[in-house]
């Protein structure tokens, strides 16, 4: 297992080395620039070069990715030009990280606490009422864009019956201790009861926002899977040796419908992270997907390099730990 | 996983738990809790603020926020943009403009209780004048109006200061200007305290990679104006300022000034629904009568931008007649452009400037929609059938186009129904588009494009668009009428009496659009700003500069 991991780990950082050249080249490839971004209307050809030339943008592509490797070889990403000018842009991304971890645990929480118990109800009551509305609702779960979920979420809740918040993670004026800048966990470890029911009312319509469509896959994934498993021979065979339901259920159908969910849990981990994008725009949500939709409407080279690899360390990272944890179910992955 | 194994990781888990439960405690101050005296302000900003050093900031939303911190020597009357004093009482030129004695108040304070005077005055000029090479990319405001640093003193406007008394200063500029002293009121400009520019290096600004780091001030910075810094929690996107007690002037009508950073406009609005904030900036012109139907205040300003069909003569040589340029200006139906395509109050342009600004010729006509005079003019011009590469921006929404592709789309029609065939092009705002009008040539034949003025100057206007002969995005060098042009803007903003040099300014205007018609002016837009029941004091400023200090929060 541990050189599993090893390897892994290792090709890791080649995917890493290829995809920051990759992102590097890309972005400068993209037509406009931080110079466009920082001068507006005032931009001439002059004052154009001149930025240019002191942000450096004006030397060739690879002098500009070979400085950019060997300060970041020395832990240097560089400085944000737009989103926190002059903030060191891997301090932006950790800063920001709490926030969207925060917010993505809780939608995949609630995507994992329904949509597995929901599917795999709807695959024991298969064409009940049961299964076709949940059917139905996960299928709207795709379908809506998270915007307008958003919007409709927040006009009910929050404008409507002024239950939650609008936005923001936290209400003005708290004062609220930040420890970890998990908001929730902050309020319980300092024992700011107010400040962490607060910080969860905060994240309820965005966490909902969040967790559609991650649901709905699990939901569909869970459902398909179980009708598949409760096809088995062995299934069968376990019903006629006359072992109890609950043991059918738990060991055998359950277990084995689990491997394919798990893995769609991990690879939902790189939605919430495209999704977080949005639904933090929306909800005013300090967080890495806000910061990378500013970074690209600004066109803040240093951020969105350090971002993107970030969010790919993590994407490849989690399916690490999804192989383990597949490793762990199936004790047949393990001996390969 | 063995029970036993779970015991040993749950137990694990829990002591860790407790271990940083029993590191983390509260760091509350009991006595506080936001709110004070006389309530909060909330105020829903759309972007967060770049740093909080004027200085070297470029963008609206710091400005919005350091506005309420700093004061300049001269600054605007509420509602309107006209230069009134601030910290300098009054001002006189000496004879040929070049030398101008500022008397400031003798009863100011820096929010770190220095006093102002005028050896603050020439601090704050000679920190500003002498930046390193990064502050001076970096101070692009400073560069904009001034033309040099220190480096390059002969070409700067801004040739010294000296405090002739403790509070009187005299500040020497090149040659007289339109713009001087009137520049004084930018919020770039403003007074800050020697002391905590010294204690914070606000000088140590520095090129790292591809940005700037700037120093400690930046984040910490010491006005004299109603409010004082409180502080910027990036985390939830919010930044507080305190009402400072001892102002000279009339104490901010609340205690607390909070800016909300809310990125999208449709949850800014939702927030005023549900009373979470107080007010917030640029709502959707669509909005506004839903706006004041839920109670809101629906502020509109005075328009004090343009917005322009740019014209490029260099990339299409059909467009070095001025008959082809009249006829695609009688091709445009702008009456009825500013009534479907922009919002209330929204009026079409005469001239390249709003009539709030001091050179506006009041003589001027708009050029009436004709199509059939654009037709016979293309026709004299030998150019039916020409084909304009006309663009539009993406991704941007600006006070005087709120929808650019919309604006475009009826300037096109208006455009293909008198013959001319258009060649569609577009690009993000940050994503190319400015680069190709701006460009040494420019890419584009014709592009929408406006400007929202800094300050009450013709120069600031007209002088942006065709002063700079060689680097404008019109291509005015190309004419044989462009250096003429660029020298009469340059004479009539070195002249030093205002009416003499008004009468200057509206003479090039009736020029620029009588003779040499450049590009075409289509309109000015008034952008509003809507705050919440329970607001008043308000005074919404044709510059997008208002003051929050005479706000007042009543209850629900």
């Amino acid at each position: 297992m541990l050189r599993f991991v090893v390897r892994r780990l290792l090709q890791m950082v080649g995917v890493l080395l290829v995809l920051s050249l990759l992102v590097f080249v890309w972005l400068r490839s993209l037509p406009g620039g931080p110079v466009s971004a920082l001068l507006g209307e005032r931009q001439t050809e002059a004052r154009r070069e001149a930025l240019e030339r002191a942000l450096g943008l004006d030397q060739p592509l690879p002098v500009q990715y070979v400085r950019f490797m060997q300060r970041a070889f020395q832990g240097d990403f560089g400085v944000s030009t737009q989103v926190l000018p002059g903030e060191d842009a891997l301090d932006i991304f950790l800063s920001r990280l709490p926030a969207t971890l925060e917010l993505s645990f809780f939608a995949l929480v609630i995507a994992i606490a329904l949509g597995i118990p929901l599917g795999y109800l709807a695959a024991r009551r298969k064409g009940t009422a049961l299964d076709t509305t949940s059917v139905i609702f996960s299928l709207v779960g795709v379908a809506v864009p998270v915007f307008f979920t958003a919007f409709l979420l927040k006009y009910f809740f929050a404008v409507e019956w002024n239950l939650l918040p609008v936005s923001g993670r936290q209400s003005i004026g708290l004062d609220a201790t930040r420890v970890t800048g998990l908001f929730v966990l902050d309020g319980i470890l300092t024992r700011e009861w107010d400040a962490a029911w607060d910080a969860l009312k905060h994240l309820v319509l965005p966490s909902l926002a969040l967790a559609t469509i991650p649901f709905a896959v699990v939901f569909r994934i869970t459902r398909a899977s179980v009708l598949d498993v409760l096809d088995e021979d062995y299934v069968r065979t376990a019903e006629a040796k006359g072992l109890t339901a609950k043991v059918i259920r738990g060991r055998h159908v359950l277990r084995n419908a689990m491997l394919p969910v798990v893995t769609t849990v991990g690879l939902q981990v790189g939605a919430l992270l495209s999704g977080a994008v949005l639904t933090e725009t929306v909800f005013s949500w300090r967080g890495v997907g806000q910061a990378l939709a500013e970074g690209f409407l600004q066109k803040d080279y240093p951020v969105l390099q350090v971002l993107i690899m970030a969010a790919a360390a993590i994407y490849v990272l989690v399916n690490l730990l999804v192989d383990i944890t597949y490793a762990l179910i199936d004790p047949r992955i393990r001996t390969r | 996983m063995s029970p036993k194994r779970t015991v040993a990781s749950l137990t694990a888990a829990l002591v860790a738990a407790a271990t940083l439960a029993s590191c983390a405690e509260s760091d509350r101050d009991e006595g506080s809790g936001g709110g004070g005296d006389d309530g909060t302000f909330v105020f829903g900003a759309a972007g967060a603020p770049e740093m909080f050093d004027p200085f070297y900031a470029t963008d609206g939303e710091t400005f919005r926020i350091t506005r309420q911190m700093f004061e300049g020597l001269i600054g605007i009357e509420p509602g309107t943009a006209e230069v009134v004093p601030e910290l300098a009482t009054e001002w006189t030129p000496n004879d040929d403009g070049t030398e101008w004695t500022f008397a400031l108040r003798d009863d100011v304070t820096f929010h770190d209780g220095e006093p102002f005077n005028a050896d603050a005055v020439c601090y704050n000029f000679e920190r500003m004048f002498d930046q390193n090479e990064a502050g001076q990319t970096a101070g692009e405001y400073w560069g904009y109006v001034m033309g040099a640093f220190s480096n390059d003193a002969e070409n700067s406007l801004y040739q010294g200061c000296e405090a002739t008394d403790e509070f009187e200063a005299v500040i020497s500029i090149s040659g007289p200007t339109s713009g001087f002293p009137t520049m004084l009121s930018l919020a770039s400009l403003a007074m800050q305290s020697p002391t905590a520019m010294e204690e914070g290096d606000a000088n140590g600004i520095a090129a790292e990679g591809e940005g700037f780091s700037f120093p400690a001030y930046a984040d910490n910075p010491v006005g004299t104006g109603p409010f004082a810094f409180g502080e910027y929690d990036e985390a939830n996107g919010s930044i507080t300022l305190e009402r400072y007690d001892d102002y000279y002037g009339e104490q901010a009508g609340v205690s607390e000034l909070v800016f909300r950073v809310i990125p999208d406009e449709s949850t800014r609005r939702q927030e005023l629904e549900a009373g979470s904030i107080n007010g917030y900036d640029f709502p959707n012109p669509v909005d506004w009568a839903g706006l004041t139907d839920d109670g809101n205040t629906v502020e509109i300003r005075d328009a004090f931008n343009i917005l322009y069909l740019g014209l490029n003569p260099e990339a299409n040589p059909k467009l070095k007649d001025l008959k082809v340029r009249q006829a695609i200006y009688h091709a445009l139906n702008r009456e009825q452009l500013v009534q479907t395509q922009l919002p209330e109050g929204a009026a079409v342009a005469t001239q390249f400037m709003p009539d709030t600004v001091s050179g506006y010729n009041t003589e001027l006509e708009p050029y009436a929609y004709d199509p059939d005079e654009a037709k016979r003019l293309l026709a004299e011009a030998g150019a039916e059938g020409m084909t304009l590469n006309f663009a539009y921006p993406t991704e941007v929404s600006r006070p005087y186009m709120p929808d650019p592709q919309k604006i475009y789309e009826a300037l096109r029609t208006d455009l293909e129904a008198v013959g001319i065939n258009v060649k569609v092009s577009t690009a993000a705002w940050n994503g190319g588009y400015l680069d190709n009008v701006s460009g040494e040539p420019g890419k584009y034949d014709a592009y929408i494009l406006g400007w929202t003025g800094d300050y009450d100057s013709a120069y600031n206007f007209i002088g942006t668009f065709f002063g700079n002969l060689k680097d404008n995005d019109f291509a005015t060098d190309v004419m044989p009428w462009g250096k003429q042009l660029a020298d009469d803007l340059k004479a009539a903003d070195a002249v030093v009496d205002e009416d003499e040099r008004g009468a200057a300014f509206e003479e090039i205007n009736r020029q620029i659009m009588e003779e040499y018609l450049p590009g075409l002016p289509i309109s000015h837009s008034p952008p509003a700003l809507v705050v919440g029941p329970g607001v008043d004091g308000l005074v919404p400023s044709p510059l997008t500069a208002e003051e929050f200090d005479t706000v007042t929060v009543g209850g629900e």
